[in-house]
C-alpha cells in the first residue's frame, strides 16, 4: 500500500504555484517549465489552480508580515502528503532583503521545506533537476 | 446465478471497471494529442492511472461549513449514472432484440446525472468560485440540452417513431446507418457539439474556466472525491462517442467501431485545441439560436424522410 502511494505521488506531482511577494522573475521561469521547450508534463507535473488538488507547493519570493498568514493558510489547505519546494534565492533565504523591518525570515522557519532551488532566478533546468532529485529521494 | 451476472455486468464488464479503465486510457490519448498539437512531448501512457491512484490515496478534505452529505453525494451521482449508462449501451448494441427494455428517455435522464452531481457538489462546497461554476454549469446544461433533444427526436422519427434503443439499432442494421442522409449529418453535428459541451471541453469549458474561476465546482475537492469526478469525466469521454455511434452510425457491435470511436475522439480533441472559450451568454446564444435552428431544420427534413 505504501509503495503504491509513493509511486502515484512520484509519477504525478501536481503543483500549485504560491507566489508570496516575489519580483515575478521566478514566476516567469516557472511558467517556462510548462511551455513546449521544457514540458514538465513528461514527468506528470501539471500546474493546477487550487491548493486542494496540489501535491507540491512551489513557493517563491520573500515572506513578509503580510503574506505569512496567507502562506500558512494555503499550506494548511493542501491535503497531505505534500511537498514544499522553495524556488529562488528569496525563498531559500531572504536574499538581499534580510535587514528589512518587514521580512520574517525564510520559509523553513515557518513550515517544513523539502527542496531548495537557489538562483536568482533559477534556470528551468535547475528546477527540473531539483524536483526530479527530490522525487527520487522520496 | 442470474443475480451474480447482473452484478458482474454493472460492476466489472461493461459497467464500472471496464469503462473506467478504457476511459482513463482515452484521457491519455486526449493529453498526448493535445501535447503534440502544442509541439510538446506529453505524458507517458500510464499517467491517468498514476493520477487516479495518487488521488485515491490522498487525504479527502471537507471544507468547513459545507454540507458534508451533499458534498460527498455530488461525485457519486455522476459515477452511478455513467455505470448504468454503460451497461445499457453495451446490452443494447450486442443484443438489440433482447428483452432488456432500454429507451432513449431513460438515457436522457442518465446523461443528466453528471451535471446534476456537479451542481450539487459545487453548491455544497461553500466557495464563491465553486458556486459561480455551479451556476454556469446549470446554464450550460439548459443551453445544450434543447438542441440535443431536438436531434434525438429527429432520430426517433427516422427509426419509425420508436424510442427503444434496440429498435433504433435494428432499423439502422436493416436500412444502413442514419448518418448517410442530410438530416442524419445535421443530427450528428448537433450531438457532436453537445458532447463537447457535456464533457465541458473548450470552447464550452465555461463552468471550470481555469483562468477565471480556477477549477469551478471542483475547487474544494481533494482526494477520493476528486478522483471520482475525474473518472466520471473519463467514462463520459468513452461513452458519449459510443452513444453517437450507436444512434447514428449503425451501432458498435463490430471492429470498425474502434476506428470510428478514435476518429470521433480525435475530432473532439482537435476542436478543443483550436478554439477559444466562449462566454456563458455566447454559449447560450450559440446553442439556442444557431444550433437550435440547425437541429429544427434537421427535424423537419427527418419528418419528410430526407
Ligand atoms: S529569487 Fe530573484 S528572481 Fe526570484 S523572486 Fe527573488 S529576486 Fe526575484
Amino acid at each position: 500500500m505504501g509503495n503504491a502511494k509513493l509511486w502515484g505521488l512520484k509519477k504525478s506531482p501536481w503543483v500549485f504555484h504560491l507566489a508570496a511577494a516575489p519580483c515575478n522573475n521566478c514566476d516567469i521561469e516557472i511558467l517556462d517549465l510548462i511551455a513546449p521547450r521544457w514540458d514538465v508534463e513528461r514527468f506528470g507535473i501539471v500546474l493546477i489552480g487550487s491548493p486542494r488538488h496540489a501535491d507540491a507547493l512551489l513557493v517563491t519570493g520573500v515572506i513578509n508580515r503580510k503574506t505569512l498568514p496567507r502562506v500558512l493558510r494555503v499550506y494548511e489547505q493542501t491535503p497531505k502528503p505534500c511537498l514544499v519546494i522553495a524556488i529562488g534565492a528569496c525563498a531559500c533565504s531572504p536574499n538581499i532583503f534580510t535587514p528589512s523591518y518587514n521580512v520574517v525570515g525564510p520559509y523553513d522557519k515557518h513550515m517544513p521545506v523539502d527542496v531548495y532551488i537557489p538562483g536568482c532566478p533559477p534556470k528551468p533546468e535547475t528546477m527540473i533537476m531539483g524536483i526530479i532529485k527530490a522525487l527520487k529521494r522520496l | 446465478m442470474n443475480i451474480v451476472r447482473i452484478i458482474f455486468s454493472y460492476i466489472i464488464f461493461p459497467g464500472f471497471v471496464f469503462t473506467a479503465v478504457v476511459g482513463l486510457f482515452l484521457t491519455w490519448i486526449d493529453r498526448k494529442v493535445t501535447a503534440r498539437i502544442h509541439w510538446r512531448v506529453g505524458p507517458p501512457w500510464f499517467q491517468p492511472y498514476a493520477d487516479f491512484l495518487k488521488l485515491l490515496l490522498k487525504e479527502t478534505m471537507i471544507p468547513e461549513g459545507s454540507s458534508k452529505t451533499l458534498f460527498l453525494l455530488g461525485p457519486l451521482l455522476g459515477l452511478v449514472g455513467m455505470s448504468i449508462f454503460a451497461v445499457m449501451l453495451f446490452n443494447m448494441n450486442f443484443n438489440p432484440s433482447g428483452s432488456f427494455v432500454g429507451d432513449l428517455i431513460v438515457i436522457i435522464y442518465l446523461l443528466a446525472l453528471p451535471p446534476i452531481g456537479i451542481i450539487i457538489g459545487g453548491s455544497a462546497s461553500k466557495n464563491p468560485l465553486a458556486s459561480v461554476g455551479a451556476s454556469r454549469e446549470m446554464t450550460l446544461y439548459f443551453a445544450y440540452e434543447l438542441p440535443f433533444l431536438i436531434a434525438l427526436t429527429s432520430i426517433i422519427l427516422k427509426a419509425g417513431g420508436s424510442i427503444k434503443f434496440g429498435e433504433i439499432i435494428l432499423a439502422q442494421q436493416a436500412e444502413g446507418p442514419f448518418l448517410y442522409s442530410i438530416s442524419g449529418v445535421i443530427a450528428a453535428v448537433v450531438i457532436f457539439l453537445s458532447i463537447q459541451a457535456k464533457l465541458s471541453f473548450i470552447p464550452f469549458d465555461i463552468p471550470e474556466a481555469e483562468q477565471e474561476i480556477m477549477a469551478g465546482p471542483y475547487i474544494e475537492y481533494s482526494g477520493v472525491a476528486l478522483a471520482i469526478y475525474k473518472m466520471t469525466r473519463a467514462m463520459m469521454l468513452f461513452l458519449l462517442p459510443l452513444f453517437l455511434i450507436s444512434v447514428l452510425w449503425g451501432g458498435f457491435a463490430n471492429w470498425w467501431a474502434i476506428l470510428k470511436l478514435l476518429l470521433i475522439i480525435v475530432l473532439i480533441i482537435l476542436v478543443k485545441n483550436t478554439n477559444p472559450r466562449l462566454r456563458i451568454d455566447q454559449a447560450l446564444k450559440f446553442f439556442w439560436v444557431g444550433i437550435g435552428t440547425l437541429s429544427t431544420i434537421g427535424l423537419i427534413l427527418a419528418f419528410y424522410g430526407l
